[in-house]
């Protein structure tokens, strides 16, 4: 544990990349099986011991501090592992650090009654660098920013493999990734991976910016709104995964058992309904598709009231066969080929947007707005399927966004790189003539869209211009205007104000403006889509 | 007769003393300000007068020429101002020339802290628990996460850093009075007896501390000299020159900071620190508990910094205390 926490601390404070990828993989290639595996599983995906939550570690230092104490300084702090493992109550006993698999181990074995008095002891062996380092491992991510993807650039570099490759075998595989060890450093045989119903890393979009791009050489789609998922069938089962790997497929069981044939597509996510593209367009909002998410379970009410469907982009993998070398249009003609074999209840194709040209097609753009959709992708019509995002093959063009004028209400402190700063800004519009009384209202949340020295700014203007505290949350004066930017507005039950904003951001700070001259509530209920 | 303590008054701008009409460290100019140590947020010039040790007012001398209308006053000596109140300065531990403020009224008395510490410092007298009615402490590290380590080990990594990295040097981010003086002075306890290069900011407050006869051993200027000459040794700067473009002309150099903020990890990165220190020139949260009760005082006022949790501390510990809202205070690159 030492080692690792000595990794964790000279990561914290080192900026180079390229540091970060020598001492990373240094560290693994001095370092024995298995505390190397799980150090990487703790670097990349992060690892998940179900006894210890954030609330356990809470729970234990308020027993060994005064609560109030305890939030204060975790509110300053921004992190409670840091935070606990700077308050917990040195013991006596010197330290007697564990190695990273017999921390592993002990903390597998804990249940939520155990964990109450074995954590405390695994602790009492670790110095404050120990206490963090195993604290932030417990608890999952670890947030020392290290990517995922760095992780396993790290590995890759360290053995000299390619990082694609790890991409490739990451998601069959599972700590402390034995036999991805036993490739790469001992020189095995790669993992096979062909009959796992794995997730493939997606191919993803660069912003189109200023650029202008020839049809002859881009294929043009929708930028459907929905959540881009992969479902695979292998070995057979079928899973659903979404953009991040996660297995979603307990979530949307219809989709179980439906494909006929081996195969990996991808595709969006979509709930039956007219809001995006009208009639023809067939799917219904964003917010319908939010009630299916993130539930365990789902009742034969909801598969009724919100059948999903995917609609298909592309096609990975098909019976035995990488697709993913071949060009964009090749896929194609396979995806058009494969959809005509699939159930209609469950899969369409997004079709292709023609165009003469680009002018034609950005007029195109512009007349969507009312349909609810993202905007366009454009996608090169000779791109092999590539993991991650590379300069040239996919662009997004998502709509110009919608803009409004809000009041800050309330902020509270960020954390990570921005703990101790007020970064994390509640904002609002009124709800009627602000001349006349009217009250401000809720409507929004943004974290983005601000430099550093604008982050600064604003720190000391939510510090002088407090006027109420609720634990960790500071009411401000109303007194500054946010010009916010988001992609749509919903109806929500979530605030006050009944509507909801999807990726709101700070646009402009607008230093200048008097919060009486910010956009009332019915400003933006008008902007509603669909 | 007056309600108790009614002649001492916080106010946003500082603390009024109403019979002698003077203000502890006041936040704007004044007639007569009574000035705890150098500190820009404590010392501000254009006051008419000005009364602090005579260090505090040759540091202040150096950064607004304050010379007119100042009057100096010794570790240890009393002076009595109008309306019958004495002020007495006593050693505060924070930097050259700082002081506690004991003030006496109608048989009263009321100490002003300004910034202290309670660690042996080789640049200053050490601070002196003095028997009070009200005691006025700073909080900038009140909260229990701040433990300052010995300075021996801050010294002992930095010096590892230094001989790990032969071909570079290390530079170290220091507040320009006290703290570059203090670490400066600690290399030459730890033995290292090198040439030690400064930023040209940190030069003339250097100087007036070895006028005050704190040995500071061989100083150099980086502009005076080539990236060669400084491999391998290291530099004293500014904070803020930290990731400035000045910092170019030296040999890849590893970014350390001194201060007590190093001890919260996101503080550090925030600033792009490789080597935190964790330096204070403030009493940490032992220091600052430790010292409430020593003083024993019937009331306790907490002025800036983290005043919430001292002042939780107090109710925990039936101290009576109240937290002043004053302005203009800030956290310093301390």
């Amino acid at each position: 544990m030492e080692k690792f926490a000595a990794l964790i601390d000279a990561l914290v404070y080192t900026r180079s990349r390229n540091e970060k990828l020598r001492l990373i993989a240094e560290y693994l290639r001095a370092t024995p099986d298995p505390d190397r595996g799980w150090a990487l599983a703790a670097l990349s995906d992060g690892l998940d011991f179900p006894a210890v939550k954030s609330s356990t570690i809470r729970n234990l230092l308020k027993d060994r501090v005064d609560p109030v104490l305890w939030t204060l300084s975790r509110d300053f702090v921004g992190d409670t592992a840091e935070t606990a493992s700077l308050l917990w109550p040195a013991p006596d006993t010197p330290p007697a650090p564990p190695s990273v698999s017999e921390a592993v181990e002990i903390l597998n074995a804990m249940n939520r009654k155990t964990v109450v008095t074995e954590l405390p002891k695994l602790l009492d062996r670790l110095d404050s660098s120990g206490r963090y380092a195993l604290l932030k491992f417990a608890t999952g991510g670890m947030r020392i920013g290290v990517s995922s993807r760095l992780a396993k650039t790290a590995f890759a570099q360290a053995f000299e493999v390619s990082v694609d490759d790890v991409e490739e075998y990451w998601h069959g595989l599972t700590p402390p990734y034995a036999e991805l060890f036993a490739w790469a450093a001992e020189g095995d045989a790669p993992p096979d991976i062909e009959n796992l119903p794995t997730f493939r890393p997606f191919m993803l979009a660069h912003p189109l910016e200023e650029a202008v791009v020839d049809l002859a050489d881009y294929a043009a789609e929708w930028k459907w709104d929905g959540i881009r998922v992969q479902l695979v069938r292998a070995g057979g089962e079928t899973r659903l995964f979404s953009r991040s790997g996660d297995d979603i497929s307990a979530t949307f069981p219809e989709f179980l058992g439906i494909l006929p044939m081996n195969a990996v597509v991808d595709g969006e996510l979509l709930v039956r309904g007219n809001t995006q593209g009208g009639e023809a367009g067939g799917a219904a909002s964003f917010n319908a598709l939010q009630q299916r998410l993130g539930r365990k379970t789902v009742s034969n009410k909801m598969l009724k009231d919100y059948p999903a469907f995917i609609r298909l982009y592309d096609v990975l993998l098909l019976e035995g066969e990488d697709m993913r070398p071949r060009p964009w249009t090749e896929r194609r003609g396979q995806l058009e080929a494969l959809a005509s074999r699939l159930p209609d209840s469950h899969f369409d194709i997004s079709s292709v947007v023609e165009a003469t040209d680009f002018k034609h097609l950005s007029r195109i753009r512009e007349g969507s707005r009312d349909d609810a959709i993202e905007g366009l992708m454009l996608k090169r019509r000779d791109s092999p399927y590539i993991a991650g995002r590379r300069v040239g093959y996919w662009y997004k063009w998502k709509r110009d966004p919608l803009l409004v004028d809000c009041v800050l209400m309330y902020a509270q402190r960020g954390s990570g790189k921005r703990s101790s700063f007020f970064s994390d800004y509640t904002f609002g519009c009124w709800d009627g003539d602000p001349d006349q009384g009217a009250d401000l209202l809720p409507v929004g949340k943004a974290y983005s869209g601000f430099t550093d020295e604008e982050l600064k700014k604003l720190d000391r203007h939510v510090r002088s211009n407090t006027v109420n505290r609720f634990g960790p949350v500071r009411e401000t004066d109303k007194s500054l205007v946010f010009e916010v930017a988001f992609d749509s507005v919903h109806e929500s039950k979530r605030h006050k104000s009944g509507l909801a904003m999807r990726f709101p951001r700070i646009h402009r700070i607008r230093w200048d403006k008097p919060p009486h001259e910010a956009d009332r509530i019915e400003a933006l209920r008008a902007l509603i889509a669909g | 007769m007056a309600a108790p303590f009614s002649w001492i008054k916080p106010e946003p701008h500082g603390i009024y003393v109403e019979p002698a009409d003077c203000w502890v460290d006041p936040s704007r100019a004044v007639g007569q300000a009574l000035v705890t140590h150098g500190h820009a947020d404590h010392a501000r010039g254009g006051h008419g007068q000005t009364v602090a040790t005579p260090e505090t007012l040759a540091i202040m001398d150096l950064r607004y020429n304050t010379r007119a209308g100042a009057t100096p006053v010794e570790y240890g000596e009393t002076i009595r101002l109008k309306g019958g109140v004495d002020a007495t300065y006593i050693p505060a531990g924070h930097v050259l020339g700082s002081a506690q403020i004991l003030l006496e009224h109608a048989g009263e008395r009321v100490i002003v802290t300004g910034d202290y510490k309670r660690r042996a410092d080789p640049t200053c007298p050490p601070f002196e628990v003095t028997a009070c009615d009200i005691f006025i402490t700073e909080a900038t590290f009140g909260l229990p996460v701040f433990c300052h380590p010995p300075i021996k080990e801050e010294m002992t990594k930095l010096l590892d850093r230094l001989a790990a990295h032969p071909d570079r040097c290390v530079l170290v981010g220091a507040y320009a009075l006290g703290k570059a003086q203090r670490v400066i002075a600690e290399l030459r306890a730890a033995g290292h007896t090198q040439p030690i290069y400064l930023h040209g900011a940190m030069e003339k407050m250097c100087r007036l501390y070895e006028e005050h006869g704190v040995d500071l051993g061989e100083l150099r200027l980086v502009m005076d000299y080539s990236k060669e000459d400084i491999r391998g040794h290291i530099v004293i700067c500014p904070p803020s020159a930290l990731n400035d473009r000045w910092s170019r002309r030296l040999p890849d150099p590893v970014t350390a900071m001194a201060s007590g903020w190093m001890r919260v990890r996101q503080r550090a990165r925030q600033r792009n620190v490789e080597l935190p220190l964790v330096i204070s020139d403030h009493a940490d949260w032992g220091e600052l508990t430790r010292t409430i009760e020593e003083v024993d005082a019937q009331e306790n006022w907490i002025t800036h910094g983290r005043e919430d949790a001292l002042l939780r501390w107090c109710q925990l510990h039936q101290r009576r205390a109240r937290a002043l809202a004053l302005v203009g205070y800030e956290d310093e690159d301390d």
